[in-house]
């Protein structure tokens, strides 16, 4: 596919590595000439210095033939104005071409459905309200570090650690299903730094991370037989009053939880006390530890830190979790050291540039697979190490109609779950896939994107 | 420093080096000529060992600018070596050094001949030698870009590298199509011109050698007296090719490729306005200046412009002994020398381009004497010039005329005239061929010291691959593991 990136900060190069390796034409677009040179230095992308949003530009990235435009710059007006410009020009003759923005500002996140509407966009973006979804599906769920939907939200991925006196140590994946003979899956595990894909003789130690595949009820079933908590969080402190904060209290809010946000600057306290009078707004430092013990850090079950710096966000989740039993998330902007992060261990970790990137991806995989078989979500786990995708099954497709068992998958591809139209079945070998139905698979190889390639030969 | 991925490289280009070289084994068959059998030997070990080298893929597929340089440098040198073994093989070219020296003239597009009688040469030899000018002329690396599957936006770096000009871009967002792309146009070229002349009755053999020294701006001649022998019509075609080719190929793209606006932008080329523009302006002022010798007008405006766009775009054919014109008309002709054709063209020189920035920081430091405070920036095609543009294009003519002087200073050994001298070195480094006097259009380069030949050697690779990837194999920083 031909793809146009207008602004090239965290997320658009994010989004240039992901894309390009996915053999996309791309063309970059950015207005500083450094940024343009050093991407196209090391991407194969061809790259265009000026302003996105002018239609003289956009001819000459060639816009009449691309397919898609993804607006990403720091300015949601200028994302707007270019996706705007890009469809006159780029949809005049071509009805398939699409645009996506980002659009941040919690202003227009009230209209964002009719900023698409009416701008004609594909989708829009919003990191921030993202970011936040995210982070609210982990409190909710505390005893995972990571939970991941699919089949629109009827089967989940969740992933946990395994404590030293748990059940399941010692046990081989066959053990498990006989002895709770629950229809759950163990679709990844990692060891260390080794992620695998575990076959029926895998057997669990203690310090492993599991990746768990159910439907929600029957995963917390499971996680309370096998002794894992799985009780919700029901009082929140959230430090730094910025946008996630904001998208987030109001989530959680609205499921009931009591939320309290730390910030030192009072004109935000304001600011946000006006928006959410449920919420308690605390004006202070929160690296001050006597402020955070003042306002019952001992006592909170989930602990979230979204300053602005990296930083300060890892000591604060490091200090909650030595004073605290809650459920810690941490916000890291800047990805490069995310190893180096992921050893200090400070609680779940989230990064809203890759979750921007990722939401992205897999539109444009689906846009790029609408023919044949069809990719309808894309998670990329551990690292992108770990790609687990959602299928439809069309017509003729050389899954249907035959047991598990008796398919040849490739090695490192495991069918997670089947959703026959709406009825959602974790498989075993003797499920079989029909027509209609959509397949959930994890893999360690990259770069499927047709149900038929998970097969060998 | 990558040198697994840079060994791998090699490996490729010796390969590519050796199925090249299956064209002359052909001809020699056609003409059933014994000499063949050397380049069977030559082409089909370089595949063996071509083969062998790139069955080990590199781990680390990373690798950045001074890898490329290298890469480009190291690649051209062994290249070289590789083709002149049949020259020598064969007996054709007994020496190995003169040899060497004519497959890197052939490579480089340079057209600078050691041999006394070319005539004397077997088909496979003569062709061979042609084809050299065609594989060089687009660059070697361009082909490998369009034909090896390479993942990464590193190969960015070789491209780059080989390509000739201030700034090199993409045509499409992928290395591998615009490679393509190129070659592509290249070849369509190529053969068109190799159409129109059988039609306009030159022989098959001589076409085809005349039609690939063209297209590289070569200028290889098969015969001992170059295009003189050939029909006034023929001696047209070849000036307008010559023409062609010397045209950034980016122009090629708008027009055959472009759509709507970007076509119209073919014809706002600054640089191809200025290359057509300083073509026709000399060809006038040497018709007129060579009109008494020459008798008619026709014949003296056909000399001229034949011998502009041969020496303006580096070719180096002739049909007329310039040599022998007068003082103003031969002036023009060397100053055109270092103008040399369009970037991202097969022409060599110090391009266009350059020259125009050049006198554009010119008119903008002279105002700056007059209006201190006055900004200006300096645009090409109606867009601003990066600063580090006009620093490249700084930096590189003061590195051409300091490689320019040390090359005439070593050749200064031999003892011939100060013209001599001067326009060996300046028809070497800028990749044309003929200069004046002994190296002049009817003379070649036998009678130079070995010394001298190695000196034109590394200034005409330097000159083809636009000095960096072959100075900086002599600079000790590359060498070392993790400077």
């Amino acid at each position: 596919m031909k793809i146009i990136i207008v602004g090239c900060g965290k997320v658009g190069s994010s989004l240039v590595d992901q894309l390009s390796k996915e053999k996309h034409e791309i063309t970059i677009v950015d207005r500083n000439a450094d940024v343009v040179s050093d991407i196209s230095n090391t991407y194969d992308v061809m790259g265009v210095v000026g302003n996105g949003a002018s239609y003289e530009l956009l001819q000459e990235t060639g816009i009449e033939e691309a397919n898609l435009l993804i607006a990403v710059t720091d300015s949601d007006e200028v994302n707007m104005l270019a996706c705007l410009v890009a469809k006159k020009v780029g949809g005049s003759n071509n009805p398939d071409f699409a645009t996506i923005a980002r659009v941040r500002n919690p202003l227009y996140s009230k209209e964002v459905a009719y900023i698409k509407e009416e701008l004609g966009l594909a989708t829009t973006i919003n990191p921030e309200y993202a970011a936040a979804m995210e982070i609210s599906r982990l409190i909710r769920f505390p005893s995972a570090s990571k939970v991941d939907t699919f089949a629109k939200g009827k089967v989940e991925l969740v992933k946990m650690e395994i404590p030293e006196n748990s059940p399941l140590n010692g046990l081989s994946l066959i053990d498990i299903g006989k002895k709770y003979s629950m229809p759950v899956l163990i679709g990844i595990v990692e060891r260390g730094e080794e992620v695998v894909i575990p076959r029926g003789n895998f057997v669990l130690m203690p310090g492993d991370r599991i990746s768990l595949i159910a439907t929600p009820e029957i995963a917390r079933h499971f996680f309370h037989k096998v002794g894992l908590a799985v009780k919700g969080a029901k009082n929140v402190m959230i430090i730094g009053g910025g946008t996630i904060a904001i998208y987030l209290a109001e989530e959680l809010l609205k499921s009931g939880i009591t939320v309290k946000i730390v910030d030192w600057n009072r004109e935000k306290c304001e600011e946000l006390s006006d928006r959410m009078p449920e919420a308690a707004i605390i004006c202070g430092d929160a690296s001050n530890q006597d402020v955070l013990f003042e306002e019952g850090i001992r006592t909170v079950d989930g602990f979230v830190s979204l300053t602005g710096i990296d930083e300060t966000n890892i000591f604060l989740s490091l200090f909650a979790k030595r004073v605290s039993k809650a459920k810690v998330i941490t916000k890291v902007n800047r990805i490069s050291f995310d190893d180096i992060i992921e050893e200090f261990n400070p609680g779940s970790i989230i990064y809203p540039k890759s979750i921007t990137a990722d939401y992205i991806v897999r539109y444009v995989r689906a846009k790029s697979n609408s023919i044949g078989s069809n990719v309808e979500t894309l998670y990329r786990l551990m690292d992108g190490r770990v790609e687990t995708l959602e299928f439809s099954i069309r017509k003729n497709s050389p899954v249907a109609g035959i047991p598990l068992m008796e398919l040849k998958l490739k090695k490192d591809v495991l069918i997670a779950c089947i959703n026959h139209r709406g009825r959602i079945e974790i498989p075993n070998g003797r499920s079989v896939i029909h027509e209609g139905d959509t397949v959930v698979i994890i893999t360690t190889t990259s770069g499927f994107s047709d149900i038929q390639d998970v097969l060998e030969g | 420093m990558n040198y697994g991925i840079i060994i791998y490289i090699l490996g490729w280009v010796v390969f590519l080096t050796g199925s090249f070289m299956t064209l002359p084994c052909i001809c020699a068959a056609i003409y059933q000529e014994q000499q063949g059998i050397y380049y069977m030997i030559v082409a089909l070990s370089a595949l063996l060992i071509g083969f062998l080298i790139t069955r080990k893929k590199p781990k680390n597929h990373q690798f950045f600018a001074r890898e490329g340089l290298l890469m480009v440098g190291s690649s051209w040198i062994v290249m070289s070596m590789i083709a002149a073994l049949p020259f020598t093989l064969c007996g054709d070219i007994p020496f190995y050094v003169d040899a060497l020296f004519e497959s890197v003239s052939g490579f480089t597009t340079t057209g600078a001949s050691i041999l006394t009688d070319v005539e004397a040469l077997c088909h496979a030899s003569l062709l061979w030698r042609s084809f050299t000018h065609w594989i060089g002329g687009m660059g070697v690396f361009v082909f490998l870009l369009a034909v090896l599957p390479m993942v990464g936006g590193y190969n960015m770096h070789i491209m780059r590298a080989e390509s000739p000009g201030p700034s090199v871009g993409k045509l499409v967002p992928k290395v591998r199509d615009t490679a393509k792309i190129l070659y592509l146009i290249y070849f369509g070229l190529t053969v068109l011109m190799m159409i129109i002349l059988i039609i306009a009755k030159m022989p098959v053999f001589d076409a085809i050698c005349t039609a690939v020294g063209t297209a590289g701006t070569g200028g290889f001649g098969i015969k001992g007296d170059s295009m003189a022998s050939y029909s006034p019509l023929i001696q047209w075609i070849v000036t307008i090719f010559m023409v062609l080719f010397g045209v950034n190929f980016n122009f090629y793209f708008f027009l055959l490729l472009g759509k709507g606006r970007n076509k119209k932008n073919a014809f706002k080329m600054e640089e191809v306005r200025w290359y057509i523009g300083l073509f026709i302006l000399a060809s006038v002022v040497i018709s007129v200046n060579i009109l008494s010798m020459m008798g008619s007008y026709s014949e003296s405006i056909r000399h001229a412009s034949f011998s502009v766009a041969t020496v303006m775009t580096t070719t180096g054919f002739a049909t007329e002994d310039f040599d022998l014109w007068p003082t103003l008309s031969k002036t023009i002709l060397v100053a055109y020398m270092f103008l040399g054709a369009c970037a991202g063209s097969t022409g060599g020189g110090i391009k266009v381009s350059r020259i125009v920035l050049v006198f554009k920081m010119v008119r903008q430091e002279i105002r700056s004497f007059i209006h201190p405070r006055s900004v200006k920036t300096i645009t090409l095609d109606g867009k601003p010039v990066e600063k580090d543009t006009l620093r490249g294009v700084s930096v590189y003519i003061c590195t051409f005329s300091v490689l320019f002087i040390v090359s005439m200073l070593l050749i200064a050994i031999d003892g011939f005239s100060f013209t001599t001298t001067f326009t060996s070195v300046t028809a070497t480094i800028n990749n044309i061929g003929p200069g004046l006097e002994i190296c002049g259009p009817t003379g070649n380069y036998a009678s130079f010291s070995v010394l001298s030949k190695f000196v034109f050697m590394f200034d005409m690779l330097a000159g083809r691959l636009e000095l960096y990837p072959l100075l900086v194999l002599f600079a000790p920083r590359m060498w070392k593991k993790n400077s």
